[in-house]
């Protein structure tokens, strides 16, 4: 089926190459991009394009769990572990295998870990460079490779569930959401030695599909929810229970969708306001509230609002130091950075906007504003992690819950 | 500076690797053995450390094993004496203890491209077939397939496929996979591995013990199994039931294909079987993954073709997100196009409409033809939006919707008065060749209705020198000629200094030419002019019979879970068709409806010789006279073929690509009307034709090209059963189509 696996640079060079048949016959190309590299393979006429990118996404996966985060340089790092690697799971072209414990047991080189450019300090950075400074801040071990060869014990062992949720919102004109969509899933990363059995419990009213009932209350509803193949539901139709026998490495135990009818209010509304000077002048108030818990806050905001194209110049009133604002002249955009915003709070911003030009500028090319955030320790859909029990693991473990909410694509109208 | 990999380096690695002390120390040896590595990966010359390479495989350690492993299969085609030498050490590893080992050194030794090497292969490899760990069996199965592909076209032998396919029944799973990879490569010539009834039971039976990626791939094995009865197909789609709930989309797919395949003759199962993966396709859809994401929405196309309401009540799904990459973003828009109806209509048209003011000039672009495509069925409201989309005066915006404003005009007649109200002001947006075009044209065409028209094409006549783009030059030469002939007072002196300056100054041949061309036209008077300009300004049919008639699954269900979806139809067909594509084609799929005006003048010489050779053929076409000018509307040629029976089926040989315009113009000469026509490249290809006789006889002929280089297949309908009109008029489809295809080769 595989004809040659390729790691590419971002830049196109060649980091790793291997030919997996004697003869070429593989005219097609396939690649998957993450962490700025890409991962491709070259295939014959007959392949299923399905397998051959859930083949790359898989590989991604190990390669992370064997070699910690992604990067030029940890690819080039850990060459011959990759090597390695790769000839075990791919023999003539055909997959072999791709669990994380038989490869575990076949590899036998060291990862060599680097460290990733960055000049803050990791401890404080969780998922996706969130700072979370509650009570459940994950530690940085949460970046180390998982997978070390046999003999040598990990230093600590660690469990780290964590419930991710990506938002997609579409809000007219007029406020009213048009689509409001949450694809979440449940990830775990385990570092202690297989053969640990895990109990995950669920928010207790948690349903799934649009009829089920449970509990009194609105409770916590989602369309639709697939279970990786290793999960065992005997206890999740009585408790909400995950039963699980993880292996090391990253799994993703659990993936849900909720269209349309989520619980909790939206995190952002907009308040915009335009009106336009005789002199061709634009000036724009936007107030932005944030309906958020008021424990809960917002960090990395940024709006952007695609302005009229002829808009040479900005003036700005901010209602804090901390936010910044510029005109972006390559995408004629208008982007307002917000590094962290409270629940319950309202901000607001006074953009003047300068037209030169005969002529006044078209409305209808201003907006629609996007917003991107992340949400530390805030599920959208109100699923939460009642308890993580482990069984035939002596002492207790560190486990970890940790929850992210991030804007896959987050759209106000004006 | 030394460069990389150069003679020092090779030389110091050589002193390296043969230092005893080194070689005593597990981890220094190791990384003079990987540094040769990361030397050779990085192109550098490193075939002088062979020797002490293959030495360094003879030591205890697995990685430094593999890593040397790596290296002599790299460098034994530029060594096979030296590489001979690496057998021998690899040959003692086959018997080592570690299963580890063994399949190593199984795999090295397999994977050396050495001739005489099979000598050495055949005895490990049965061993290995035998062994009793698992690991080594699965690289020795596969260990024969390159053996065999190494021997090239000798002979295969007959008892190594029998032991494969006793080998089927291994315990494990891999094992039983890679049996059918290698057989299926080694009986590449007798079609593959055969999948008869005990074997595809036996395998529908191991189907829990595999990986998600042995599944697909049985799966895949398993499309070429017959079931013999109908209690065993349904048998087979309950054992496999739980494939279509797998969390892995390659199974889910592989899965998928293979109960539309075995269901071929069962539309309800197939029909259940599609809305069963609705879930999985559209949770892929939506994945994080860009790419597998991309991949679901080229399959969901695939489905709307053949169930156009499949995904209609889930058209929020395919709404683009801002963060999304341009490939996503344009097939989600192809897919809104392709569910709306009449329920979510609205909502996908302001979906679309917020797109047309992206930063992204080619998404916003893409989104306007969107609603161009939409306005085929919705037309006020569409046109409504593209007209509102004009104030904006933004260059790219505006010659978008002029284009897609000209389509529309082509395709629905009935929104022409609404579009060329439009026109007007358009002219002072418009930079670009394509725009300029379709505002042209328009102005020629549907002059009469725009006021002003004169005066902007005056405009472009007086800037004519400047103009860049000899297309735009001959697409107003076309339409000031047009418009002469419904304005002549406002535009004589001009079209006399455009024909003045295309014929005395211009420096590109193609518009001198037209130029030309136009000049001697005149010459010959109005009538002259009239006639041969004076086509439809509309098609309506256009489109129209191939949009309606929805494909079956059946056209689709083999290449389900292929690349074919991936690239798309024309594509998959240029990619496949290996030298005998013509590159040229590829670009002729964009000549559609709108350039048949300037396609005239090349079949011009194609006419003359048709009728003349219908002629000569059929010198008594007395008993059949078709007449000319019948206008035969799509709405009412639909209703007759459905009506009607096949008189006549016939296949007529063709190779080679189509040409729509050639053949269209041949029919025309012989008085068969042209109803509708599918694109060139399209496959299949399909035309429909009609013609009426003297007596109101009507014939109603279907053209149906399958794939190219095959045969066309001809179905004729008759309006009154008269078999001798019948033969002549297929002898002269027949001598017709003929010499069509002969001028196409």
């Amino acid at each position: 089926m595989l004809s040659q696996i390729f790691i590419l640079s971002s830049k196109g060079d060649r980091l790793i190459h291997k030919d997996c048949t004697l003869a070429r016959d593989g005219r097609h190309f396939a690649h998957v991009r993450h962490s700025g590299l890409y991962f491709v393979a070259t295939a014959a006429t007959t392949a299923s394009p399905f397998a051959l990118v859930e083949f790359l996404n898989r590989l991604v996966t190990l390669l992370r769990d064997f070699c910690g985060p992604l990067s030029e340089k940890s690819v080039g790092a850990n060459f011959g572990l990759i090597y390695e690697l790769l000839e075990e799971m791919v023999d003539h072209g055909y997959v072999q295998t791709t669990s994380p414990e038989v490869l575990r047991n076949l590899v036998h080189a060291e990862p060599v870990a680097t460290k990733p450019f960055s000049l803050l300090d990791l401890g404080s950075i969780g998922l996706f460079g969130a700072e979370t400074q509650q009570s459940k801040v994950a530690p940085s071990s949460a970046d180390r490779p998982v997978l070390l060869p046999p003999g040598e014990q990990p230093p600590r062992n660690e469990v780290f569930v964590d419930v991710l949720e990506r938002l997609t919102v579409v809000v007219a004109a007029n406020g009213v959401p048009m689509k409001v969509d949450v694809q979440g899933e449940i990830r775990l990363k385990s570092y202690l030695p297989a053969g640990v059995e895990m109990l995950i419990g669920l928010t207790e009213e948690f349903c799934v599909g649009k009829s089920e009932l449970r509990g009194y209350g609105p409770g916590v509803r989602v369309d639709d929810c697939s279970f990786h193949s290793s999960v065992k539901l005997d206890q999740f139709e009585t408790g909400r229970i995950l039963r699980v026998t993880p292996s090391q490495g990253e799994v993703t135990l659990m993936q849900y969708q909720v269209a349309d009818d989520v619980p909790s209010p939206l995190p952002f509304r907009l308040f915009p306001t335009v009106e336009q000077d005789p002199g061709g002048r634009l000036r724009l108030y936007l107030k932005l509230r944030c309906d958020l818990p008021p424990k809960s806050q917002a960090l990395n905001v940024r709006l952007q609002l695609p302005v009229p194209k002829g808009v040479t110049s900005l003036a700005q009133e901010l209602s804090s130091p901390e936010q910044a604002a510029e005109l972006q002249p390559g995408s004629r955009c208008l982007s307002w950075d917000i590094p962290r915003c409270q629940g319950g709070s309202q901000l607001s911003a006074l953009f003047k906007l300068e037209v030169p030009g005969p002529g006044r500028p078209s409305l209808l090319e201003l907006g629609p504003a996007t917003l991107s955030f992340e949400l530390p320790s805030h599920s959208c859909s109100g699923l939460g992690v009642r308890f993580v029990r482990l069984r035939g693991v002596p002492g207790t473990p560190p486990r970890w819950v940790r929850y992210l909410t991030h804007s896959d694509s987050y759209v106000l109208r004006l | 500076m030394p460069y990389l990999g150069g003679e020092e380096a090779v030389r110091e690695l050589r002193r390296a690797l043969a230092n005893p002390h080194v070689q005593a120390d597990r981890l220094r040896y190791r990384a003079a053995v990987l540094r040769v590595i990361r030397l050779m990966a990085q192109g550098a010359d490193v075939s002088g450390l062979f020797p002490e390479m293959v030495k360094a495989s003879a030591g205890a350690d697995v990685v430094q094993k593999k890593l040397v492993s790596l290296f002599v299969r790299a460098q034994a085609p530029r060594q096979p004496q030296l590489a001979l030498l690496a057998v021998n050490t690899l040959r003692k590893d086959c018997a080592h203890p570690s299963p580890a080992v063994r399949g190593l050194a199984l795999r090295s030794m397999c994977g050396l491209r050495v001739p005489g090497i099979q000598e050495y292969l055949q005895q490990p490899l049965l061993s290995g077939l035998r062994d009793r760990a698992s690991y080594v069996r699965r690289a020795a199965v596969l260990g024969c397939a390159k053996m065999v592909k190494l021997q090239g076209d000798c002979e295969v032998d007959g008892a190594l496929v029998n032991e494969l396919y006793s080998l089927l029944r291994d315990q494990d799973p891999i094992v039983v996979v890679n049996c059918l990879r290698a057989l299926e490569e080694i009986l590449k010539k007798e079609g593959g591995v055969v999948i008869n009834k005990p074997i595809a039971h036996h395998l529908l039976n191991r189907m829990a013990d595999l990986d998600q990626w042995g599944q697909s791939e049985v799966l895949t094995f398993l499309l070429r199994y017959r079931p013999r009865s109908e209690e065993e197909l349904f048998d087979i789609l309950n054992l496999l039931d739980g494939c279509l709930k797998s969390s892995s989309p390659s199974v889910v797919m592989a899965a998928t294909k293979l109960f539309l395949v075995l269901a071929r003759d069962y539309p309800h199962v197939q029909a259940d079987v599609l809305v069963r993966v609705k879930g999985p396709l559209l949770s892929a859809c939506t994945s994080e993954s860009r790419e597998l994401c991309f991949t679901a929405l080229c399959h969901v196309r695939q489905i709307l073709g053949s169930l156009p309401g499949h995904f209609s009540s889930h058209y929020k799904k395919f709404f683009c997100s801002y963060s999304e990459p341009h490939y996503i973003k344009c097939q989600k828009m192809e897919v809104l196009c392709e569910l709306v109806n009449d329920e979510n209509v609205q909502q996908v048209l302001e979906e679309l409409k917020s797109y047309c003011t992206d930063v992204s000039v080619e998404l916003a672009q893409g989104a306007i033809f969107a609603i161009g495509n939409i306005a085929r069925t919705y037309t006020d409201q569409c046109v409504g939006i593209l007209t509102e989309l004009l104030g904006l005066q933004q260059e790219h915006i505006t010659s978008a919707v002029v284009q897609a404003f000209r389509d529309l005009a082509w395709l629905c007649p009935q929104c022409t008065d609404a579009v060329c109200r439009a026109l007007p002001g358009c002219e002072d947006a418009i930079q670009d060749s394509e725009g300029k075009q379709a505002l042209i044209w328009l102005l020629g065409t549907h002059g009469e209705k725009v006021p002003n028209a004169p005066y902007v094409l005056e405009d472009f006549v007086e800037n004519v020198k400047m103009e860049m783009f000899p297309a735009v030059k001959m697409e107003l030469l076309t339409a000031l000629v047009r418009l002469f002939l419904a304005r002549p007072a406002e535009c004589q002196d001009m079209l006399g200094r455009l024909l003045y300056y295309c014929i005395e100054e211009e420096m590109d041949m193609a518009v001198r030419d037209r130029g030309l061309f136009y000049y001697r036209l005149l010459q010959s008077g109005v009538e002259e002019v009239k006639r041969v300009l004076c086509s439809p300004k509309s098609d309506p049919s256009l489109g129209l019979l191939e949009d309606q008639t929805e494909r079956p699954v059946n056209t689709w269900a083999s290449e389900f879970n292929t690349l074919a979806p991936v690239y798309g139809r024309e594509r998959w067909a240029l990619v496949t068709a290996h030298q005998t594509a013509e590159p040229s084609y590829a670009c002729s799929s964009h000549t559609d409806s709108r350039s048949k005006d300037t396609g005239i003048m090349p079949h011009l010489h194609l006419e003359s010789l048709i009728s003349k050779e219908v002629l000569e053929v059929h010198p008594d076409t007395s008993s059949l006279t078709l007449i000319p000018d019948v206008y035969l509307t799509a709405e009412q040629f639909q209703k007759t073929w459905l009506s009607l029976d096949t008189s006549c089926h016939l296949s007529l040989p063709w190779c080679g690509t189509v040409h729509p315009d050639a053949i269209q113009t041949a029919l025309q000469v012989v008085h068969i009307q042209t109803i509708a026509m599918s694109k060139a490249g399209v496959q299949p290809w399909k035309a429909y034709l009609s013609a009426q006789d003297d007596t109101g006889c009507l014939f109603l002929t279907e053209l149906l090209l399958e794939a190219a280089d095959s045969e066309m297949q001809v179905s004729v309908k008759q309006s009154e059963a008269k078999p001798e009109a019948l033969q002549t008029f297929i002898s002269v489809l027949r001598t017709v189509m003929g010499t069509v295809a002969g001028l196409g080769s």
